[in-house]
């Protein structure tokens, strides 16, 4: 049976090593600051006693003043997944860090949210529109396209 | 003096008998070898996800059937039981049961296209899949049975199914769980051992372990490449803890593996609706739920082993009628996400093959 990891003792061991990083925590879900996601990523991947080698899928939602990435973390090893999540305020070019380095499986899904919510990710191979074509006006999934 | 040469772009697709829909696969070659590929797809992109913003908790579940429509049993499945974790609903006993059957049901007629169509691009034209679609006929007939429906079932509701079965549907399902295996021995016969079969496929577009972990692909895709990962052992939803069956796994990761998992859970899936079979108990389908859900604030993601994969649902509830946000984790467009480092280095024809043998939907790729 998975084990459903509690965001907020994650957040207790995360601020040992990046006393920074982390934004809220709950039981649900760890949010940390966009600008340190890929480190704290990187940490959550290669720390032994977490290994979260998969990463099962990333979204996006659209709370006006923030865009909430969401990324569902899992191991296969020790079978257990956390929610990571960071914000991305501002409407006018909202961009946040790549983890294509991390994990490949956000290829396609960085490049889904790019093309239907607007969100750059910097550093990212080829961020290009997906399933929308080149040339396509604006991103539908945002709460203000009509 | 050498003979000049330049690489030459050669598109396959988007319509495309071999594209299993509408995907185009944009190849570079260096003659008949593949030295470069970008998969393209959107054709098929309906805007799914923005259309669910806009609909009632219930009126989604048609929309779920057009995801996979090869599975449309597990699509429903999938998103019902995000519903309820998110609204707090407790399904009766009997509709547990009616859902591990028709998902299982549903399994195994995704593989047996899934086989079929793979021995259609391995060269051996409409035989095997005509046999294959003979099997898949008598699923379809049940489903017809208890739903109506041939393709879009739109079976299963929030908080249960939409209907109890009419009373030939067990003895028509035991017909089809003892005849099944007489055939899954058939194919085997006709196929396990082929020539033509191994010789296309054994060695031929392998996914080493490490990368079809870090590329998140999942279902056979995963399994075929020796990770014995299966979300209904690894996270048990729904009655999956009370049944016993194996995680069949490939050890190669190549195109024959593939292949073998799926006629292997195919059997796996006749064990499962087996012992269902036994254990159903009598008592309601469906639990009394509102008409118009709103569940209270909050997130939740819910996840099945659907045929292709990994098939997940993430909603957002902002306590109104419809969900603020409807994310759907396909596992068909994840499983391609690996398909480039599959194909470089293998010809044309070889291509057409590794692709076959991953099994996407296009429905449920672009969405």
């Amino acid at each position: 049976m998975t084990v459903y990891l509690s965001g907020s003792k994650i957040a207790k061991q995360m601020t040992e090593n990046f006393p920074e990083a982390v934004a809220e925590a709950s039981d649900q879900a760890v949010v940390v600051k966009s600008e340190s996601l890929l480190e704290v990523a990187q940490y959550l991947k290669s720390s032994p006693e977490l290994d979260f080698d998969y990463l099962t899928s990333i979204t996006a939602v659209d709370y006006y003043e923030y865009f909430e990435l969401v990324y569902q973390l899992t191991s296969l090893k020790h079978n257990h997944s956390l929610v990571l999540k960071t914000r991305c305020y501002g409407r006018d070019k909202p961009a946040v860090l790549s983890v294509v380095s991390l994990w490949r499986g956000a290829d396609f899904q960085e490049r889904e949210i790019y093309d239907l919510m607007g969100i750059r990710f910097n550093g990212h191979p080829n961020l290009n529109r997906i399933v929308l074509w080149q040339g396509f006006e604006g991103h539908p999934l945002c709460k203000d396209y009509l | 003096m050498a003979l000049k040469t330049e690489p030459f772009v050669l598109n396959i697709g988007p319509v495309h008998p071999s594209t299993h829909g509408v995907f185009r696969m944009r190849t570079t070659l260096d003659g008949e070898v593949i030295v470069d590929m970008e998969p393209v797809f959107g054709y098929l992109h309906r805007g799914i996800e923005k259309l669910a913003e806009e609909r009632t908790y219930t009126g989604i579940i048609p929309l779920t059937d057009r995801l996979d429509y090869l599975a449309s049993m597990s699509n429903n499945l999938a998103y019902c039981l995000a519903v309820e974790k998110l609204a707090g609903v407790k399904v009766p006993e009997r509709a547990e049961y009616l859902r591990v059957i028709m998902a299982e049901l549903q399994r195994i007629a995704s593989h047996l296209i899934g086989v079929g169509a793979f021995m259609n691009d391995c060269g051996a034209f409409m035989t095997p899949i005509l046999y294959m679609i003979r099997e898949r006929e008598k699923i379809l007939d049940l489903f017809e049975m208890v739903s109506g429906q041939r393709l879009t079932y739109n079976y299963m509701r929030v908080g249960g199914v939409s209907q109890d079965i009419p009373d030939e549907f067990l003895p028509a399902l035991d017909k089809f769980v003892r005849q099944m295996p007489g055939f899954l021995d058939e194919y085997d016969q006709l196929l396990a051992e082929n020539e033509v079969l191994l010789a296309r496929s054994k060695g031929v577009g392998i996914l080493p372990k490490e990368l079809a972990i870090n590329a998140s692909a999942s279902g056979p895709v995963l399994r075929a490449s020796g990770v014995k990962w299966d979300i209904r052992k690894a996270d048990p939803y729904s009655i999956y803890d009370r049944f016993e069956f194996d995680i069949p796994t490939g050890s190669a990761g190549d195109c024959y593996d593939r292949y073998w998992v799926r006629v292997q859970e195919m059997r796996q899936s006749l064990r499962i609706i087996k012992q269902a079979m036994e254990q159903i108990p009598s008592g309601a389908v469906r639990c009394e739920v509102t008409h118009l859900i709103h569940p209270p604030v909050g997130e939740a993601y819910a996840r099945v082993e659907a045929p292709k994969g990994e098939l997940g649902f993430y909603l957002v509830s902002d306590n109104s009628i419809a969900p603020y946000r409807c994310h759907i984790r396909a596992p068909s467009l994840l499983n391609l996400t690996a398909l480039r480092d599959l194909v470089i280095g293998w010809k044309v024809a070889d291509a057409i093959i590794i692709f076959g043998s991953i099994d996407i939907c296009m429905g449920e790729v672009d969405r």
